[in-house]
């Protein structure tokens, strides 16, 4: 009997471990150019997607890109879906009380006003920005009247149409609006948010946040991060 | 897709729109057209079998099989579908990986709920992490067709109890007369002749299912919703196909499509619902006898 449980034991173990990390599964949203997009083709792209390929790379893993809601994008790591969130999420004191971050992959950036004019009120108007974010919680604070949406697109849409004065958002996010020739302009001084972009995973998958965090020192160190981020969001981004 | 359609920033016009229709997004999201008509038909006969057993377990002698007929339909009918809808596949996931937890994992104590996580050993994932992206598409779409089923079964369940009750109680009494067992009535003359009464109320469940099918998005399957939601957004030039917010265009493409399924399942129904009428002792089947003699 006892070999029996002995043998059961066993493979179990053997099975656990085969399964334990051949593949990676990566989170994202897919919504957020330049972070991370559907490209033309229908696949992942952005710069959380070449960096998150190459340090999967460095790491040894096998990694497949998912893309999920922004809005049950923590719900659904924990609950197994996917292993890592790499979807331009902010370390927050908020969210590591639920989920673990490695360390940052982008510095902290600043977050910025949009608006049809440069003049409108966003102390006391009504601002628009995506649902969970640093940005509406800032925005929740800053005394004017938060309007939510499921995605960024929405938030701007919502500028556009006068349903908001402004959008508070990730500057790199919005730039392209801005910069494009549209009808849309910067409002007020950008603010800087957050403690720096990481990588999201599950509080118990230490073994994958120590292997995240070993790759992500290195390309510091040897320049490569800083080279990809000058590539995605152009000469004037932040470094390390 | 064409040949010409290489470097998408020089091109203009007419070339441009048609690279544009045919980029890998857009084949992607033409093929989920076929995800929801998939829907549909999958779902409309598991349904229709769902609520066939309720109906027949609502009607039957034995009281704990008519207890949980009733309690079926009234409890499905009596919650929102929306709630159904994220209820039922985070239950199922859930409680398919638990068994799976059970007999594959290591039980070393960690706990499987501890601090909002839900967490099984790699093994008992359903789908394994191992397996290719189709087949947690697959997994996903297959729990949608589940939470779908059960919702419009307990509707069909409650269409046919009716129905099975409107069939006129001296046919059934005369076949009773004729010696025929209970079974062989339902089968051979309850059976037959209910159909005619249930076809209008299933075709209305027939055509709110083609209106439910966007509740797919819910539940994070890529239909046509999430297409064209993504397809529409503003592309800024980080795209190969720049353009402004089109999302009025792709939503007004679905609104065609959508007016397009339920003309042609009226066109259908229409003609299955005369080829009921054929015979039997309704309005519909009398006016049909006048007009031939």
């Amino acid at each position: 009997m006892k070999k029996l449980i002995l043998t059961a034991a066993a493979f179990a173990l053997t099975a656990g471990t085969a399964f334990a990390n051949d593949v990676v599964r990566m989170g994202t949203e897919g919504a957020y150019p330049p972070y991370n997009f559907l490209n033309d083709a229908g696949e992942v792209d952005g710069f959380e997607r070449e960096l998150g390929d190459i340090l999967c790379e460095k790491a040894g893993l096998t990694c497949e890109w998912v893309t999920n809601d922004w809005d049950s994008i923590i719900p659904n790591l924990l609950s197994g879906n996917y292993d890592t969130i790499i979807a331009g999420m902010s370390i927050t004191d908020e969210r590591m009380e639920t989920i673990d971050f490695t360390q940052n992959y982008y510095p902290p950036a600043a977050s910025a006003y949009a608006a049809l004019s440069s003049d409108v009120d966003l102390m006391g108007g009504v601002v628009a920005a995506q649902v969970g974010t640093i940005q509406a919680d800032y925005v929740a604070q800053s005394g004017a009247t938060l309007l939510e949406f499921a995605t960024l697109d929405d938030t701007i849409a919502a500028v556009k149409n006068g349903e908001a004065d402004a959008v508070f958002a990730d500057k790199d996010a919005i730039a392209p609006f801005v910069t494009e020739g549209g009808d849309v302009v910067w409002a007020g001084d950008d603010v800087p948010l957050g403690g720096g972009i990481g990588i999201g995973v599950r509080k118990s998958d230490t073994e994958l946040k120590e292997k995240f965090n070993a790759v992500i020192s290195e390309m510091k160190a040897d320049g490569s991060l800083n080279e990809m981020i000058l590539k995605w969001f152009g000469d004037e981004a932040a470094t390390f | 897709m064409f040949d010409f359609c290489a470097d998408p920033k020089t091109l203009e016009g007419l070339s441009w729109l048609m690279c544009y229709l045919t980029t890998g997004k857009h084949m992607m999201f033409y093929s989920s057209f076929f995800v929801v008509l998939a829907l549909m038909l999958i779902v409309a006969p598991v349904a229709l079998a769902f609520g066939f057993g309720g109906a027949i377990a609502a009607r039957s002698p034995i009281a704990p099989l008519r207890w949980l007929g009733k309690t079926y339909t009234s409890m499905v009918r009596g919650i929102p579908d929306i709630v159904f809808f994220l209820f039922v596949p985070v239950a199922m996931d859930q409680g398919l990986e638990y068994l799976r937890y059970l007999y594959k994992c290591p039980h070393d104590g960690t706990p499987v709920w501890a601090n909002n996580e839900f967490s099984v050993c790699a093994a008992a994932k359903l789908p394994l992490s191992t397996s290719p992206q189709i087949w947690h598409e697959v997994y996903g779409f297959a729990l949608a067709v589940i939470a779908f089923a059960i919702v419009f079964g307990a509707f069909a369940a409650n269409v046919l109890y009716g129905a099975m009750n409107a069939v006129p109680r001296a046919q059934l009494e005369t076949a009773e007369a004729y010696g025929m067992s209970p079974a062989q009535v339902r089968r051979r003359v309850l059976i037959p002749q209910m159909w005619t009464y249930a076809l209008p109320g299933l075709s209305n469940l027939w055509m709110i299912l083609i209106k439910a099918t966007p509740l797919l998005f819910l539940l994070g399957v890529e239909d046509i919703v999430y297409w064209a939601r993504e397809l529409g957004a503003t592309k800024s030039q980080i795209y190969d196909y720049p353009h402004p917010d089109w999302r009025f265009w792709y939503v007004l493409a679905l609104l065609v499509f959508y007016l397009g399924m339920t003309k042609l399942s009226e066109l259908a129904l229409d003609r299955l619902s005369a080829r009921l009428s054929k015979g039997q002792a309704t309005m519909a089947g009398e006016a049909q006898r006048k007009a031939a003699a």
